[in-house]
């Protein structure tokens, strides 16, 4: 009781005003006037929704424009399917790849010293900073009928061109960088004391790898394949370069997508558009759940 | 099991992290290698372990060539500065792993391993902690399991780098303490590094002092203590008055003022004089080897700390008992009670 009429008494002390005065000129220095705060915020959100948010409702409101009916009959189209299967298996092919590269490649990174360490991490940014269409030609130039390697691979009746082989080795070219780039760092920060303390335990290298390490960035490699994936099964640029566009056989979803568009079949071209961005809304859930668990498997032995 | 060292060399690049060391460690004994940062102390204990290999030099575990063998092999017990616990596993688990990851053929069922671990959380008191994961625990109790989980292999030799290098100070002398008794109870032949000498002279049975990747002395803590070898050693060990001096014609000088002290058998030139702080006995100025004057006086529990302005140009601190009490402003003089002058500067 004493306590309630003595705060009462020093809230209307100028000295007590003189506190709250402070407190607010302390908040002012952490925050921006309400009015700019309301106009920054709705700057944000106009342009997500006119860039981004727009964009995704489009392709949904296309793909259904005829219907549910019309949709599920352009999927089921023997060019989508044949499309759809293409795709899975060129996203399949390169991710395990990826993944075998991506990890060999991180481990040696980050955790061994060697002469052309940095050489070799440029390197595995490249397909990064090339244009996917650049990609897509080295492999016409390496395989291509006047390439290199072209009249050996005539003569040996093997097709590498307009076919699985070149789709997929032009895809894994330019996703190759995902899966390293998403372990490196990760690596590093854990170093190889574990790794030495489970050898000096008597550990083979093999255990050490799968009983060590493999758990210690698992997440780190679901993340990489994650984005691999997506990506693989969105390229366009270096695939269209190498699939010739062989209707019901080299054509993946991208490039179908764009054939339609251009033959004016509009709901087919947004049906298949639509599942590549239900792909990108998947990847994006799963990717902010991962997140979380890489936030988690940082800093535990350390500091 | 022994351990024996010859003329181990280790460059990284231009810099020589071991410079020619030999040491050999006797059967069960509890080792020290105590040196600043830098003086090749942890590099040779991760040779040792085999998670390093040598430029030259030779390693022998009882008589037998341990280089010939690769880390997996050598039965040896490592326990990490950071714990290194495996993150992903309970503190059990990574107990168990060393006897887990043991060939089909010599591996122990089940109900062994979970009975041997067991054992091994109630030698370090942490039975309780079982099923928790590293990341929930606190520094000691992590070192404690990593030293659990090295002594589940049945280690020949345990290697200790920096084990309580990351602990604040209270933890670190309680686990002191532990681990004395703990190497009293299981006797295994024993390395740990350490940059803290209070730790080396309180733990070890011998103390290891090293710089630049030499060993510098070799000896038990009170012999590393009470005879240093070298002027690295006195200066590193104990706190201690470091005085450059000259030696010419059984004299010894301090900047232009001769001391009174015995200068026999001292090869003349530059040289240092190294006093302990508390060796130093203040006396009625013209009684003993140096005269100065009191600059400031601060008092720690029993003994009160002075600084002193030599005569001759040097300023140095003594820590003096509090049964005469010194002023800013006294002339005094001072008497070093024990001394050791070493050639060279």
């Amino acid at each position: 009781m004493t306590m309630q009429i003595a705060d009462s008494v020093s809230l209307s002390s100028p000295e007590a005003k003189a506190r709250a005065h402070a407190a607010a000129a302390r908040n002012n220095l952490r925050t921006e006037p309400k009015a700019v705060r309301i106009a920054i915020i709705t700057l944000a959100i106009l342009f997500l929704s006119v860039f981004v948010v727009l964009p995704l409702v489009l392709v949904f409101a296309q793909a259904f424009s005829k219907g549910i009916l019309a949709y599920f009959d352009a999927l089921a189209e023997p060019e989508a399917l044949a499309a759809i299967k293409l795709t899975l298996l060129v996203a399949a092919i390169s991710v395990v790849l990826n993944l075998v590269f991506g990890l060999v490649a991180a481990w040696a990174i980050a955790k061994f010293e060697f002469r052309g360490k940095t050489f070799l991490i440029t390197l595995i940014d490249l397909p990064f900073s090339v244009s996917p269409v650049i990609s897509g030609l080295v492999f016409v130039l390496l395989f291509g009928a006047q390439g290199y390697f072209g009249g050996w691979l005539r003569d040996h009746d093997i097709q590498i061109l307009f076919a699985v082989p070149g789709i997929a080795l032009a895809t894994t070219f330019v996703t190759f960088p995902f899966v390293a780039r998403a372990l490196i760092p990760l690596m590093q920060e854990q170093g190889t004391q574990e790794e030495e303390a489970a050898i000096s335990l008597g550990a083979s290298g093999l255990q050490t790898f799968f009983r060590v390490t493999l758990p210690n960035i698992k997440w780190g490699v679901l993340y990489g394949v994650l984005l691999c994936n997506a990506r693989a099964m969105g390229e366009f640029g270096a695939v269209s370069v190498v699939s010739g566009h062989i209707r019901g056989e080299t054509n993946t979803m991208p490039l179908l997508v764009e054939i339609l568009y251009n033959e004016y079949q509009f709901v087919a071209a947004f049906a298949i558009a639509s599942l590549l961005a239900m792909l990108a809304l998947i990847t994006l859930i799963a990717k902010t759940i991962l997140e979380r668990h890489l936030d988690e498997g940082h800093d535990v032995n350390d500091h | 099991m022994t351990i024996e060292v010859k003329n181990l060399v280790k460059k990284f690049g231009s810099f020589a992290a071991l410079d020619g060391v030999d040491l050999k460690v006797n059967d069960g004994e509890l080792l020290a290698l105590l040196g600043p940062s830098g003086s090749g102390k942890t590099t040779l204990l991760r040779i040792i372990a085999g998670l390093d290999w040598p430029d030259s030099g030779e390693v022998a575990f009882n008589g037998e060539d341990a280089l010939a063998q690769g880390a997996r092999e050598r039965h040896v017990g490592f326990v990490f500065q950071h714990y290194a616990l495996f993150r992903h596993m309970s503190v059990f688990e990574n107990v168990a792993f060393g006897l887990r990851v043991q060939p089909r053929a010599v591996r122990k069922d089940d109900a062994t391993i979970r009975a041997r671990v067991k054992e091994l959380l109630d030698l370090v008191q942490l039975d309780w902690l079982a099923d928790r994961y590293p990341s929930q625990l606190s520094g000691g109790q992590r070192q404690r399991i990593a030293l659990a989980r090295a002594l589940a292999i049945e280690p020949r030799i345990l290697l200790l780098d920096e084990p309580f290098g990351a602990l604040d100070a209270k933890v670190r002398k309680e686990l002191r303490k532990w681990l004395r008794s703990l190497h009293h109870e299981i006797h295994v032949t024993s390395i740990f590094v350490t940059h803290d000498q209070e730790e080396a002279l309180e733990v070890a049975n011998r103390v290891v002092v090293m710089d630049k990747g030499r060993i510098e002395q070799i000896g038990s803590p009170d012999d590393v203590y009470e005879t240093p070898a070298t002027a690295f050693v006195h200066g590193f060990i104990g706190e201690s008055i470091e005085l450059p001096i000259q030696v010419e014609g059984g004299v010894i000088r301090l900047g232009d003022r001769p001391l009174r002290l015995v200068a026999d058998e001292l090869a003349p030139g530059a040289s240092k004089l190294f006093v302990r702080r508390h060796d130093m006995l203040v006396g009625p100025p013209g009684s003993g080897a140096f005269e100065g004057a009191v600059q400031h006086v601060r008092n720690f529990g029993p003994v009160q700390r002075a600084e002193v302005a030599l005569s001759g140009g040097e300023t140095i601190e003594i820590d003096a008992p509090r049964d005469r009490e010194l002023r800013a402003g006294d002339t005094i003089s001072l008497e070093p009670r024990r001394y050791r002058i070493f050639a060279g500067t």
